[in-house]
């Protein structure tokens, strides 16, 4: 497991509130990690750092084996770098067809002339079809993504994620409101992508976390409380007097 | 809902079959010129007269340039209230040359009765005299550098607009600028350039605008009827093109990816696309078709002056737009025609006054008002404007069509959005 | 002559008797019997001047009389007598010097009036001001100081001067000392006076006291063969630079110093006159499409001895090279003439500064209206989202109902104090109802609002068109908003002016006051910084954005009543302010009351200083502003004071 992401010493500040203070994380490749923490703890802000939205005050954040930073490049930069983001609330194409969606992630040339004399190749055809099996919504191409359920688009999302090929994926709270049957086919499809990439989960539901069964890092007012597995972290003083004591 | 049977195998479909509204159109457009030739002074029975060739020709502009908005706008999110300003800067590119080599001509034919030959320096001091007179000049200002010569002139039809659009919209869309703040800045720069062109000095004659432009240097002995539907044609041609061209913009990839931008920017942002590139890029485009459309509007209309710059003809291209049903290429060219013409019928006296017994309407003086509030209805009560009549016709075929009525931030109207 | 008159004039301000005193005033008269009775501007010239020095005390009286033509000739014996009309065609004849009735009931058409034209009157007007400035009312000394103020002339300076030490009024002693030193510093009797005059008058604003510096300073062109210096040159003219070659060599010809070649049109002219057997000079006509080949056509010409030679550019060139261009001053005391450009420069610093003043002044008045037509657009797009497009169309409205208000109270400052709240009623109830009707049904959708307000906007402006015509309507401010404060010469701005900023502080005052103290305010800054919550809190959106919409609405009423009273009212005044309004809201940030006067004062102040750098050009302004607006929000694309909350995601 080799370092793909590297967070360090990163600090930023809202109008006199720190959001993030001196944060320091480590992402390998392959690996699945969960990030919680309470409300505030600065989770969305550490993902708005990393996909380019925020501009930290400090720090440093590099990438891959060039270690490259980040801090410099626009949010379609980082994106075509190969980190890809999901929402909390499924932000999909509604006017559009599945298809659509699903096309306009696959992992193509994406400059806009190349965009304007893109002809969908058999490869392209097939990486669709792919996706939209493992995402089961193979059945639903035609279909405006918008008639889609929240459930659906969530996958959809997630479709457009795996379409991407990121080498890191960001994913915020996926599991929420999904029924407990979608919630367990979200825990077999991250898993099984996190075997050949990166995938950072931030969420609330311990539960879930825990079926994940992956490294857990522990936000806290904006810095690391504590790392480890489930069962250390939540054994851990802090972490149950900030988060699991209330 | 037969969905399963749905192949996945790669879909390619040819431009025409994705966008059966191409061959409607084209096949309309062709019939239109037939029975439009079929009736004019030049070609036919001589049932419409020239200057009602000229207004048609003209409607054929104003489509395209609603062409290219609704592509802006429709499909892109971008409601320009700029695009008139480039329409007008195409028209101003071609006439310059228009007056330029008509001064030219009547200029030579004037020193040709002197005792001796004029000089080079003559002729041209004899033109820019004529030409800036009335703003009390006798220089060629610079920008007139190319004014000789046709093709640097046509190629200005393109790069001015082009120009101003790409700097424009490089500086807007790299600091984030979105919505309404973008439509004030769109706003802002068109109200910078009519009154820019309005001042003696612009080197555009100020509000005396160029004229005479109807008359085609070197072709006085062609009739009107002639050239008015020779331009009439162009016009046609250019429309046909001009939806060609927009229709395969706005199908496949690219055309997901700018509404993807218009529904969330941020999203498709993250998706990889460089957003900026793609709103440049419909921008540009856009704004020089708008050029063209300009270039070809001008000689029929014979004058241009900076009035025909001001915001509120770029305002009234959205009307015409939102009338006819943005999000559509076929909307907008209705809304275009339809509005433009009913609008020269009211205010042309062709309307019959209303006698109310108290008052009486007068449509010159009411016509406005009730464009007014027939938009404001438009926009509250029919969002897809007139060609959302087409959803209707097409809905009675297969029930299964849903809405996409355009930009705002994409979320469909929750009162009128896909069952959940 | 000059200096006779002086001693005159001297001798009679004294009142030394002399030996003409034996002399009566009707003795003098009648030996001028012919110039008085039908008097020319150039034959009076002498009565006047034996008048003046008989010293008589009955002069300046009778002096008046003759002007005001009131002077009678008895036709028997030629006496003249100052007549005064008692009615019926009858007249009282007084004595010319003492004013003594001597006929009472005379019939009009016994005596003949003397009637000087309008030229003797004045000639005797100048006379008079000698007396006049000296006299004991001081309206006729106010006349006769602001007579003489109108033109300076040399002799006027010794009774003025002499004037001075017995005058009453403050006021116009100050003024007679002023006249004093322009008359000191310009005709002065020794360099030490003029020095001193100009040094008095250094840093003067006035308008006439530059004029003065600048008579004293004038120059004139010159040409010299040799280089000039000393301290009466007053710039070195280079040509090409300063001055353009063909200037500088018709100057040299003009001199005599230089053959004067013929000019491009003489040349073509004799050309078409020497055209022989289709050829000119030799050149076949048909090749004379070049500056070459008429050169060489009209050099052959020249050679034949057919016209005058051509002057060569190499010989333009020698003579210029020959020659100095220069200003001199016209003045040859160099002393006067250092002290006048040393007074001169402390006058244009203090000039500068007080534009600067001026123009700062202007910037503010702008700024206060802009912030006037800005602001209501501010709150409902900071709380709203929501562009109004008709917004314009609410500031006619209200200069409308100012007019109309108007038609039925005829009194001016009653029709303002009943227009202003009116305005905002009607407007407000004009605003509540868009919201109501348009805007609320399309919540979330800003474009489309901004068009349908657009709608309304063309709407509202054909309608008052069919109301009130075409043509401008007059809001006419009431008497005491006429006028301006003037500080000096430079520094001055309208009473209406003053007026509008008041407005603006006051309604910056109550704005700040309503939201940030109030119930209502506080329920909107909630919905502006959070709709979602603010709804969950128990407050109604939809009551907190129509009654926000009614009062942006209702301030652009206001807006409107004071835009109309220095401006025309028409039907379309509303656009003239609607993308300042913009620019106003885009520059300042949206929802803030201190970033809307932030950008107001920004655009106004860039608006005038860019006039002010360009003054022809008022509409280069705007394209300038424009200009700096899309780079601004290079920098700072959310505007000064940026928001966070809804607006901040429009």
């Amino acid at each position: 497991m080799t370092t793909l992401l590297e967070v360090s010493g990163v600090s930023v500040t809202f109008d006199g509130f720190r959001a993030i203070d001196n944060l320091s994380i480590q992402i390998g490749e392959p690996e699945l990690r969960a990030v919680i923490g309470p409300n505030g703890a600065g989770k969305t802000t550490f993902m708005d750092i990393v996909t380019g939205k925020t501009r930290p005050d400090t720090g440093r954040v590099t990438w891959g084996e060039r270690s490259i930073s980040l801090l410099g490049l626009s949010e379609s930069a980082i994106a075509r770098e190969g980190i890809g983001r999901k929402f909390q609330k499924p932000t999909v194409f509604e006017a559009q067809s599945v298809r659509d969606n699903l096309a306009m992630s696959l992992r193509n040339d994406r400059a806009p002339w190349k965009v304007l004399v893109w002809r969908e190749t058999e490869a392209d055809a097939a990486r669709i079809a792919e996706v939209a099996e493992e995402i089961g919504l193979t059945a639903h191409l035609a279909r405006p993504a918008g008639e889609l359920s929240h459930g659906q688009k969530q996958w959809l999302e997630i479709g457009m994620l795996l379409a991407q090929e990121p080498r890191l994926l960001l994913v915020d709270e996926p599991a929420a409101g999904m029924t407990p049957a979608e919630r367990e086919h979200t825990t077999d499809l991250l898993k099984r992508i996190a075997a050949t990439r990166a995938v950072v989960v931030v969420e609330h539901d311990m539960e879930f976390v825990r079926r994940l069964g992956c490294k857990v890092t522990v936000l806290h007012e904006g810095s690391v409380l504590a790392e480890g597995s489930i069962d250390h972290v939540t054994a851990d003083r802090q972490v149950i007097d900030v988060y699991l004591g209330r | 809902m037969s969905v399963a049977a749905m192949p996945s195998r790669p879909v390619r479909k040819r431009l025409l079959e994705a966008n059966p509204s191409v061959a409607w159109f084209l096949a309309i457009l062709a019939l239109f010129c037939l029975g439009v030739t079929a009736l004019a002074e030049a070609t036919g029975t001589g049932a419409l007269s020239t200057s009602m060739i000229k207004t048609l020709g003209k409607t054929l502009c104003l489509c395209l340039v609603a062409l290219a908005m609704d592509v802006v706008w429709g499909y892109q999110g971008i409601l320009s209230l700029g695009h008139m300003a480039f329409f007008g800067l195409g028209g101003y590119a071609i006439g310059m040359w228009l007056m330029y080599a008509r001064t030219e001509i009547i200029v030579a034919e004037s020193l040709a009765e002197a005792a001796i030959p004029p000089t080079p320096a003559e002729i041209e001091d004899a033109i820019a005299t004529q030409i800036f007179g009335v703003v009390g000049s006798d220089q060629f200002p610079a920008i007139w550098a190319f004014a000789d010569s046709l093709v640097l002139q046509l190629a200005m039809v393109v790069a001015v607009p082009g120009l101003l659009a790409l700097v424009f919209g490089w500086l807007a869309f790299r600091s984030r600028v979105t919505g309404v703040y973008l439509s004030i800045l769109t706003q802002a720069m068109t109200l910078a350039l009519s009154l820019y062109l309005f001042q003696n000095d612009s080197g555009l004659r100020g509000n005396n605008g160029l004229s005479g432009l109807q008359n085609l240097p070197g072709l006085d002995a062609v009739d009107q009827a002639t050239v008015s539907i020779a331009f009439f044609y162009a016009s046609a041609a250019a429309l046909a093109a001009g939806y060609l061209l927009f229709a395969w913009v706005t199908s496949g990839k690219m055309g997901s990816v700018i509404r993807a931008i218009r529904d969330d920017e941020a999203r498709v942002r993250f998706l990889g696309y460089h957003v900026e590139s793609y709103k440049l890029f419909v921008f540009t485009l856009t704004a020089v078709v708008a050029g063209i459309a300009g270039a070809l509007y001008y000689p029929q209309a014979g004058i241009i002056n900076p009035a025909e710059l001001a915001p509120i003809a770029s305002i009234y291209l959205a009307v015409w737009v939102a009338i006819g049903g943005r999000g559509r290429l076929y909307g907008a060219v209705i809304g275009a025609a339809f509005v433009s013409l009913l609008s020269s019928w009211f205010t042309g006296g062709g309307a019959p006054d209303v006698d109310l017994g108290v008052y009486t309407i007068r449509w010159t003086d009411w016509w406005l008002v009730l464009l007014g509030v027939s938009f404001v209805l438009t926009t509250l009560y029919a969002p897809k404007g007139l060609g959302g009549l087409i959803d209707v016709i097409e809905a009675r075929r297969a029930r299964r069509r849903v809405g996409d009525y355009g930009p705002d931030k994409g979320a469909l109207r929750r009162e009128e959005g896909p069952p959940q | 002559m000059l200096l006779r008159f002086l001693r005159t004039l001297l001798l009679v301000l004294l009142a030394v008797p002399t030996a003409g005193a034996a002399e009566t005033l009707q003795d003098i008269l009648q030996r001028h019997a012919d110039e008085v009775a039908d008097p020319g501007r150039r034959t009076v010239g002498p009565v006047i001047e034996d008048l003046v020095a008989s010293g008589l005390p009955g002069v300046p009286s009778f002096l008046t009389a003759w002007s005001a033509r009131e002077v009678v000739q008895r036709p028997g014996d030629g006496l003249f007598f100052v007549a005064e009309e008692t009615g019926d065609d009858r007249l009282t004849l007084r004595d010319v010097a003492t004013g003594e009735a001597l006929a009472t009931d005379v019939p009009e058409d016994t005596v003949e009036e003397v009637r000087p034209n309008g030229g003797v009157r004045r000639v005797i007007g100048t006379a008079l001001v000698q007396f006049q400035l000296a006299d004991p009312d001081p309206e006729v000394r106010r006349d006769a100081v602001q007579a003489l103020s109108r033109s300076l002339e040399p002799d006027q300076i010794a009774p003025l001067e002499r004037s001075i030490p017995g005058e009453s009024d403050p006021a116009l002693k100050a003024r007679k000392e002023q006249l004093l030193a322009y008359l000191q510093a310009r005709y002065g009797a020794t360099t030490e006076a003029r020095v001193a005059a100009l040094d008095s008058l250094a840093g003067d604003l006035s308008v006439e006291t530059r004029a003065v510096l600048n008579q004293v300073l004038d120059t004139e062109f010159r040409i010299a063969e040799t280089p000039p210096e000393g301290p009466r040159v007053a710039r070195v003219l280079t040509p090409g630079e300063d001055i353009s070659r063909e200037e500088a060599h018709a100057a040299i010809v003009e001199a005599g110093r230089a053959a004067a070649g013929p000019t491009p049109g003489e040349v073509k002219a004799a050309l078409e006159a020497n055209i022989a057997g289709g050829r000119v000079g030799g050149v076949p006509v048909a090749q004379l499409s070049s500056e070459a080949a008429r050169a060489r056509a009209y050099a052959a010409l020249a050679e034949a001895g057919t016209v005058p030679p051509l002057v060569s550019p190499a010989q333009i060139e020698a003579a210029l090279e020959r020659h100095s261009f220069f200003e001199e001053y016209t003045e040859t005391d160099a002393e006067v003439i250092a002290a006048a450009a040393r007074a001169l420069a402390s006058t244009e610093v203090n000039v500068g500064l007080n534009q600067g003043l001026d123009l700062g002044l202007d910037a503010l008045s702008l700024a206060s209206i802009y912030f006037l037509a800005a602001i209501g657009l501010a709150i409902t797009f900071g709380v709203m989202g929501v562009i109004n497009m008709a917004h314009g169309e609410f500031i006619m409205m209200g200069a409308y109902t100012g007019y109309v208000v108007q038609l039925v109270i005829p009194d001016y400052t009653l029709s303002l104090v009943v227009a202003l709240p009116l305005a905002f009623a009607v407007t407000f109830g004009a605003g509540v109802a868009l919201e109501r009707l348009v805007i609320r049904w399309l919540y979330h959708r800003p474009l489309e609002t901004l068009l349908a307000t657009f709608g309304v906007s063309i709407m509202l402006q054909q309608l008052a068109k069919n109301i009130f015509g075409t043509q401008a309507r007059p809001l006419t401010a009431p008497g005491w908003l006429d006028g301006s404060l003037v500080v000096n010469d430079i520094v001055s701005i309208s009473y209406i002016r003053i007026a509008i900023f008041v407005m603006a502080l006051i309604f910056l005052a109550v704005l700040l006051v309503v939201l940030n103290r109030t119930r209502l305010g506080l329920e909107v800054r909630a919905v502006t910084q959070n709709p979602g919550m603010a709804a969950s809190m128990g407050i109604d959106p939809d009551r907190i954005n129509m009654l926000t919409f009614g009062l942006g609405s209702g301030i652009a009423g206001i807006a409107g009543v004071a835009i109309g009273l220095y401006a025309k009212v028409t039907s379309e005044m509303g656009q003239d302010y609607i993308v300042q309004s913009f620019m106003t809201v885009v520059v300042g940030g949206v929802g803030n009351v201190w970033g809307t006067l932030a950008g107001a004062g920004l655009i106004g102040i860039f608006q005038k200083s860019v006039e002010w750098l360009n003054p022809s050009n008022t509409l280069a302004a705007q394209t300038y502003m424009v200009l700096f607006i899309v780079l601004f929000i290079q920098i700072r694309p959310r505007g000064i004071v940026a928001l966070r909350g809804r607006a901040a995601e429009a």
